[in-house]
């Protein structure tokens, strides 16, 4: 049954995989199979995976053959059906090893699913592995994790961002054919830019959180990362939603993203925002991401300058808010539960630790926390006014490209302002789209990302999808690993 | 100014078990009292990562009930804080409490008054009613159960999930108390509300109802209208009746007395009391207080109120005064008969119920109240047959009871010559002498009447 066409079943799109199964071209066994062989291939030098499901997924995906066999309308129910995918390793699966990137929960096997791993598995989704993470969210760089550093497929030796770096160096190699990343500051952003790959933090309250291991709840936001704006679009039409178990979801409606995808776009006003192109930007990353701009300007979008004065405090606050939630929320690791004591505890996790409990302690809470909420509350009215003037945002998602394994381990400041440009965003609640946008001179990927008002994900996706019609560097892929 | 003479001031907190079928936060069933350990349990009330609390809408209507029913006022916005401690009962590290927005603030309580001291004092009222300010109802959950056993020779604590995430109503006063008594007043008083709102057992062995009392003497001045709070206060727990909360508070008034006495200050602690030895015992020091790291619950929406405020006042029943002073009116009872009538909710249905089937109000009263009438054991109905049937043979044995009499006015010629002399008090000694003549048949009412009558 195996197509020549289709000798490299990991390195198709959903979409690509989705026409395949339907048309009986390969079976998901086939397609499972070639994502598992990929990961036995080049895992070992890109580190994308904590755990690797090979014998459930292998038995999902004979199941998935056997339902596609069944009915060959089984799609309309399961639209996911038989599509491998991967998770950050925060979400709980149940019977499954779920470490947050953690030695605290080594070892540690969840007794239920996460709402968005349970939809996904009413869809036909079949789970590959889970993927490498800075243990709770904290970092840009997976240089946090516990276990090992994620290395960047387009250059080993470069790190694939954080804190979902699994997830978009699993990606980059063709190892799964999407990925459910988190995204608290930039966790979802970051390694899809470094990576060359799509990226979405949605709409704070659109996605249930229930089963995510929390980092800040005010700020977690649980998102698809593809290879396309187009994949991206099926997911969220699977996983957004209001959701029983998490009081913070929404109950607006979920529009159909995929079908809209096409509708008309041109016309629509982005916004510059001269904060992102400022001081401390670099230079290639700033030219790449205008250039992007330009394209879409060619055809038919127009331009307007817009200002988030905000952004001059955008680490302060976002620090003081998600250290301070996540002093609290994992308090529940006092060592009585679980089988790990508290000096299980990674050196970036107490230093969080610590500072949210000073900023949340009596007499500090007015000059810290309760600041930084006041400073939140401005941080939201400077994106309002700003989406009176225009339609989105388009901003750089990282001021600097990818950086060395091991650069900036040693100044947690300097690894915090790779979070300038992303974390107003979470602190805001409104979505954003990473994509990929060029290379660097050393060839290492650039990314922008299109942010627009709360439940705007339609129309990212609209633009996102416009803007990857029209260009190439999505579909590029690393010749690092091009022949293992 | 004597010095010796000290104002004792107590404020109370209570925490109340609603009674809801689910817990807090999740599905859970609420009920822990004799159930399996860690059988209700679940990932939200385990505190499990990824778990999220979604609150019980009927818990919170009955948190404002509860306000409500405490006259307090409550704000457009409420919202959950985290309070942040360590503790093996508390799964999730953090207590969902709340902190700056409770539900229901500035109500009353009207109670009893048992002091001579004139604070808040309802002066329009005949007897010196007091009202005890309630400073604030919140909502909360409360923690797990810790057993502390040995299993296999070895001392281990264990912990049961089952209690984890019930619901908890916490009612603060201010520091309007000035007695044992008015303490015992006031709880008992809110226990019949509660029980009257039927939102909580309020059983306080069962632990449904715990108290904490905070106490501290201060040397009395004048006038004491503008008195200042002492600058210590000391808190008491694990009081588990009321019984132990009036025996516990005069211990502690004793106590601080002779501290104040010596020119010490007692120290700001919390005290445990102790039922084998009736005595209070240092817990935990000032020093040792902890800091909550309070901020609020990110995972829980503020919650609008405006939508669930008018279904309460929908739903809220007559409570006891209400009802006591109702049953006044329409039924003619007096005062005394009425607040005992009202006492419980049962006993008060159970009275117009049986009026209702046709019981004479003022004989359906004496009888409940008097002959103790088990409520479990006749239904109404039943009651109005026993009264009809009683009155019938009350009136054949009119006759018979004016015989008695005569005899005992014989026997007793000193006591109603006394009588008729302006001794009052002698007309008990003949009632209890007809009524013992009548092997206790006879109604002490009828009899008084009928005595009266005589020695007229």
């Amino acid at each position: 049954m195996l197509n020549s066409q289709f000798s490299n079943l990991n390195q198709l799109t959903i979409v690509e995989v989705l026409k395949g199964l339907k048309g009986k071209k390969f079976s998901a066994v086939e397609l499972t199979q070639a994502c598992l062989d990929r990961i036995k291939r080049v895992d070992d030098k890109v580190k994308a995976f904590i755990t690797v499901c090979t014998k459930e997924a292998l038995e999902k995906a004979k199941e998935a053959d056997r339902e596609i066999k069944k009915d060959s309308k089984v799609f309309d129910k399961k639209p996911l059906m038989g599509i491998p995918f991967s998770m950050k390793d925060v979400y709980c699966t149940k019977g499954i090893e779920t470490t947050a990137g953690s030695k605290i929960l080594e070892s540690y096997i969840p007794q239920y699913n996460a709402t968005v791993y349970q939809k996904l598995l009413d869809v036909g989704g079949i789970l590959i592995g889970k993927t490498n993470c800075d243990a709770w969210g904290h970092g840009v760089s997976t240089e946090n994790s516990d276990y090992f550093t994620t290395h960047n497929p387009w250059n080993l030796e470069f790190v694939a961002g954080g804190s979902s770096g699994g997830c978009g160096a699993a990606l980059a190699s063709d190892m799964t054919l999407f990925s459910i990343g988190e995204d608290t500051g930039g966790s979802i952003r970051l390694p899809s830019s470094f990576c060359s790959t799509s990226g979405l933090k949605v709409t704070y309250g659109r996605v249930s959180r229930y089963g995510a291991i929390a980092y800040a709840s005010s700020l977690d936001t649980v998102g698809p990362m593809a290879k396309t704006v187009e994949d991206l679009s099926l997911i969220l039409n699977i996983i957004a939603g209001k959701d029983q178990l998490d009081a913070t979801t929404s109950a607006n409606q979920v529009p159909d993203y995929w079908k809209s995808l096409t509708s008309k776009v041109r016309g629509l006003s982005i916004g510059l925002p001269r904060e992102f192109f400022g001081k401390g930007i670099d230079k290639e990353v700033k030219r790449l991401v205008l250039q992007a701009v330009e394209k879409l300007k060619e055809n038919g979008f127009r331009t307007v300058e817009v200002t988030i004065p905000m952004l001059k405090y955008a680490i302060p606050v976002y620090y003081l808010l998600a250290c301070s939630e996540t002093s609290s929320n994992l308090g529940r690791y006092d060592g009585i539960r679980y089988g790990h004591n508290r000096n299980s505890f990674g050196a970036e996790a107490k230093r969080r630790i610590m500072l949210g409990t000073f900023a949340l302690s009596a007499g500090y809470y007015d000059q810290c926390y309760l600041k930084a909420q006041k400073a939140r509350t401005l941080v939201i009215q400077d994106y309002k006014k700003a989406f009176r003037e225009c339609d989105c945002i388009v901003a750089p998602v990282s001021p600097k490209p990818p950086f060395k394994i091991g650069e900036k381990a040693d100044d947690p400041l300097a690894m915090y302002l790779e979070d300038i440009y992303t974390a107003t965003i979470n602190t805001a609640g409104i979505p954003s789209l990473a994509l990929p946008c060029g290379f660097s001179q050393k060839g290492l990927p650039i990314g922008m990302q299109i942010i627009g008002p709360q439940f705007s994900e339609e129309l990212l996706f609209k633009v996102g999808h416009f803007y990857q019609e029209r260009t190439e560097y999505h579909k590029r892929k690393p010749k690092v690993l091009l022949h293992e | 100014m004597n010095k010796n003479n000290y104002l004792t001031i107590i404020g109370i907190e209570v925490h109340l078990e609603l009674k809801t079928k689910s817990k807090m936060f999740c599905g859970c069933c609420a009920g822990h009292f004799r159930v399996k350990p860690n059988t209700h349990t679940c990932p939200v009330c385990l505190g499990l990562p990824g778990a999220l609390p979604v609150p019980n809408r009927k818990a919170i209507e009955w948190c404002f009930l509860i306000g409500k029913a405490l006259n307090c006022n409550s704000r457009e916005d409420s919202s959950f804080d985290r309070k942040n401690y360590f503790y093996p009962d508390l799964a999730k590290g953090f207590q969902i409490s709340q902190f700056n927005q409770p539900f229901c603030r500035e109500g009353f309580l009207t109670i009893k008054g048992s002091t001579l001291i004139r604070i808040n004092l309802d002066k329009d009222k005949p007897f010196p009613s007091k009202k005890v300010r309630i400073n604030r109802v919140h909502m909360e959950e409360d923690t797990a159960k810790l057993l502390h056993k040995i299993v296999d020779g070895e001392k281990v604590s264990l912990i049961d999930f089952n209690r984890s995430g019930v619901p908890l109503v916490e009612i603060v006063t201010e520091a309007d108390i000035n007695s044992s008594q008015e303490a015992v007043e006031y709880l008992k008083k809110l226990q019949q509300i509660i029980r009257y709102l039927g939102v909580s057992d309020c059983d306080m062995e069962k632990g449904s109802m715990r108290c904490e009392i905070n106490i501290s003497l201060i040397s009395q001045q004048f006038p004491i209208s503008n008195f200042k709070l002492p600058n210590y206060k000391v808190e008491i727990k694990n009081i588990n009746s009321f019984k132990f909360v009036k025996r516990a508070i005069e211990y502690e008034i004793t106590r601080q007395k002779e501290l104040l006495k010596r020119g010490e200050s007692p120290i700001q602690e919390t005290r445990g009391f102790n039922e084998n030895r009736q005595k209070t015992y240092s817990q935990r020091s000032k020093e040792e207080a902890h800091d909550y790291r309070y901020f609020p619950e990110p995972d829980i929406p503020l919650i609008k109120i405006s939508n669930l405020k008018s279904q309460i006042s929908n739903v809220i029943p007559e409570l006891p005064e209400e009802k006591k002073e109702r049953f006044i009116k329409v039924y003619n009872l007096s005062e005394y008969n009425a607040s005992i009538l009202v006492l419980d909710i049962q006993k008060a249905d159970y009275y117009e119920g049986t009026v209702k089937a046709g019981g004479d109000p003022q004989g359906t009263a004496n009888i409940i109240i008097n002959k103790r009438i088990d409520i479990n054991k006749f239904t109404p109905k039943q009651l109005v047959k026993h009264l009809q049937k009683q009155k019938t043979d009350k009136v054949s044995d009119t006759a018979k009871l004016n015989e008695v009499i005569d005899n005992i006015l014989k026997q007793n010629q000193k006591a109603a010559y006394d009588f008729k002399k302006g001794k009052q008090e002698v007309i008990g000694f003949l009632i209890g002498q007809v009524i013992r003549e009548t092997a206790g048949k006879a109604d002490a009412q009828t009899v008084k009447k009928l005595l009266i009558e005589k020695l007229k």
